[in-house]
């Protein structure tokens, strides 16, 4: 059974109504052939017109499709199978809500690291619901300084409901890793290519998310809080996420225009989800398009280069 | 807070100074119970007889620390724009003029470079009263900029914060602020210049989670509530009480992510004594 949002109700609609006649004419006989290629054609369109004009509430709710491909779909398909997972911080454990480990695009060594959601309700809760602990930064920074100390790029894949507010979480210190990671990618000696492929909520995204190019898949939101808490703090109230989804600017359009990511890449219509490959490979694309710019540069240019960007963010007036 | 009318006609004489604070007004202290006449508990910077320390401004932490309360204040004039042009059941902009005029500050942080037994240092100072100390990107700027200085002239950086995180109401470009201390903060490492991050109650959220926990020494005040996820929202997600002392400033120290606790009245000897340890 395949998952619809609610926005997605025509598309459900003409779907049902596309099974009753294949089903019409496998079963009895009829010529239904004229009428299929006509619901076929008007599902291509509907799905093209909602998927063009997505509210920002529509996104987040299209970045949190349960079908969509999470971190370690995507390294699979982009280093086509080449890729050894690497496990634990050295210190705790292994946190199974943020994977990493080395691989190949295209004959470049590369560190791939990124939060992990769970592909169904028992891996879900195996991954933390990509919610990592303190050992999970820790694990993602043990990895870039081991590529930086062999000269590889960190390729990092954001997606995240957040980094976990537990108790042990606390008790570890969730802060003092997010803010290490932070300072250590500042000054990482190595490239950094970051893609948001679902979702990117706050601390928990930017701490592996300094990077000297970072993107936001089309339907992908990347804020300092999700639109349900933001309204529950700011309104009062959980009614209020499609408003606060608006507010906080958070699609990949609005950040690409406030300059706080560096470009953005293209879903097949209909999202991720709907032709996963296509993603994949426009991701890769993405990916290979900067990689060899960026290995090339100097390294002092290069940090000094990423530094520079995040230290221009920020919009403030002086009188 | 702890404030309620006074029920008796006092005695006492103002004096000048006292009249700084309104008249008629007694502290109660919320650990202890303790009632107090407003002007003493203000005088000893608001420290209880029984250790809890409510929340002071940068006006009052500068006069703690600065050599005869004298200092040059960096970067006044900084305000926030409203990148975002963020509305929720107030426009932002109306928001931040209110909390000007109420506050009579400019946003979250001041910096200001001074003497501390005569040293030189360049502190940051978060205000709570400013929307709850929250990051946007004046917070981030001042910070910035005061580390800026610090570089430049070779002179430690203390940081002193007090913030529920970050400001919504700049979303993305809040976040942003992390990355931006943070990646400041590395430059004043490589120049070996030294970083007091101090932390007051509370300190949480996206403060926590980037410059507040990057000193190279990390200290705090005693009792303050330091946490990346505040207490209501950890609760929530084990569904059971929190345990007693749970994310105070004993409590972190305790699991390794602080270097000591100081209280207020020897504020300014251990920072002192710090400075002397670095610049000798
Ligand atoms: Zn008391």
């Amino acid at each position: 059974m395949p998952v619809y949002l609610d926005f997605e109700e025509p598309i459900q609609i003409l779907e049902e109504q596309l099974e009753e006649h294949l089903k019409l004419q496998d079963e009895k006989g009829v010529d239904t052939s004229k009428i299929i290629k006509e619901i076929q054609k008007k599902i291509k369109d509907t799905r093209k017109e909602l998927y063009s004009n997505l509210t920002p509430w529509q996104r987040v709710q299209v970045s949190r499709h349960p079908e969509r491909p999470y971190t370690l779909a995507y390294i699979k398909h982009i280093t086509d199978g080449n890729f050894i997972e690497l496990h634990g911080d050295r210190t705790v454990k292994d946190d199974k809500a943020m994977v990493g480990g080395f691989g190949m695009i295209e004959g470049h060594s590369v560190m791939l690291i990124g939060q992990q959601k769970g592909i169904n309700t028992k891996m879900r809760q195996y991954r933390n619901f990509g919610m990592p602990n303190p050992e999970g930064y820790r694990k993602a920074l043990r990895l870039m300084k081991l590529a930086e100390k062999f000269n590889k790029p960190v390729i990092c894949f954001v997606d995240t409901p957040g980094a976990f507010p537990g108790l042990e979480a606390e008790e570890r210190g969730q802060g003092e890793a997010i803010a290490r990671n932070l300072f250590e990618m500042a000054q990482l000696q190595v490239p950094i290519i970051v893609v948001i492929i679902g979702e990117g909520a706050s601390g928990g995204a930017l701490g592996i998310g300094v990077g000297d190019k970072v993107f936001m898949m089309e339907n992908t939101w990347y804020s300092v809080i999700s639109p349900e808490s933001c309204s529950s703090i700011l309104w009062r109230s959980w009614d209020f996420k499609e408003q606060a989804a608006a507010a906080l600017k958070l699609t990949s359009t609005d950040m690409l225009e406030n300059k706080l990511v560096d470009g953005i890449i293209k879903e097949p219509v209909g999202g991720a989800h709907a032709a996963p490959k296509e993603a994949f490979d426009l991701v890769k694309k993405e990916i290979l398009k900067h990689l060899p710019k960026l290995v090339e540069m100097d390294k002092d240019k290069l940090v000094e280069k990423r530094i520079n960007k995040f230290c221009s963010m920020g919009v403030v007036v002086e009188k | 807070m702890g404030w309620f009318k006074r029920i008796k006609e006092g005695i006492r004489t103002p004096t000048t100074e006292k009249k700084e604070t309104p008249e008629g007004l007694w502290y109660k202290c919320p650990k202890c119970s303790a009632v107090i006449p407003q002007e003493d508990f203000t005088e000893k910077f608001c420290v209880c007889d029984c250790g809890y320390h409510d929340k002071i401004d940068s006006a009052t932490y500068f006069k703690i620390l600065f050599d005869d309360n004298k200092f040059k204040e960096l970067d006044a004039n900084l305000t926030s724009g409203d990148p975002l042009n963020f509305t929720d059941t107030k426009k932002y902009v109306d928001r931040i003029k209110t909390t000007q005029k109420n506050t009579n500050l400019k946003d979250a942080v001041r910096t200001a470079v001074g003497k501390v037994d005569k040293q030189n240092l360049v502190i940051a100072c978060m205000d709570f009263n400013f929307i709850g100390g929250s990051m946007g990107s004046v917070v981030g700027e001042k910070i910035a900029r005061a580390i800026d200085y610090s570089i430049k002239n070779k002179i430690p950086f203390l940081m002193i914060s007090k913030s529920g995180g970050a400001r919504m109401m700049e979303a993305a470009f809040s976040l942003m602020q992390m990355a931006k201390t943070s990646a400041k903060l590395t430059l004043l490492a490589k120049a070996k210049i030294p970083y007091i991050s101090l932390l007051t109650d509370p300190t949480t959220g996206g403060v926590t989670a980037s410059y507040a926990m990057l000193g190279d020494i990390n200290i705090a005040e005693p009792g303050a509530l330091i946490a990346f996820a505040g207490p209501r929202v950890v609760k929530e997600t084990i569904g059971k009480e929190l345990p007693k002392g749970f994310q105070t400033s004993e409590f972190v120290l305790e699991h390794g992510f602080l270097d000591f606790i100081v209280s207020r009245d020897e504020l300014k000897e251990k920072i002192s004594f710090t400075l002397k340890y670095f610049n000798n």
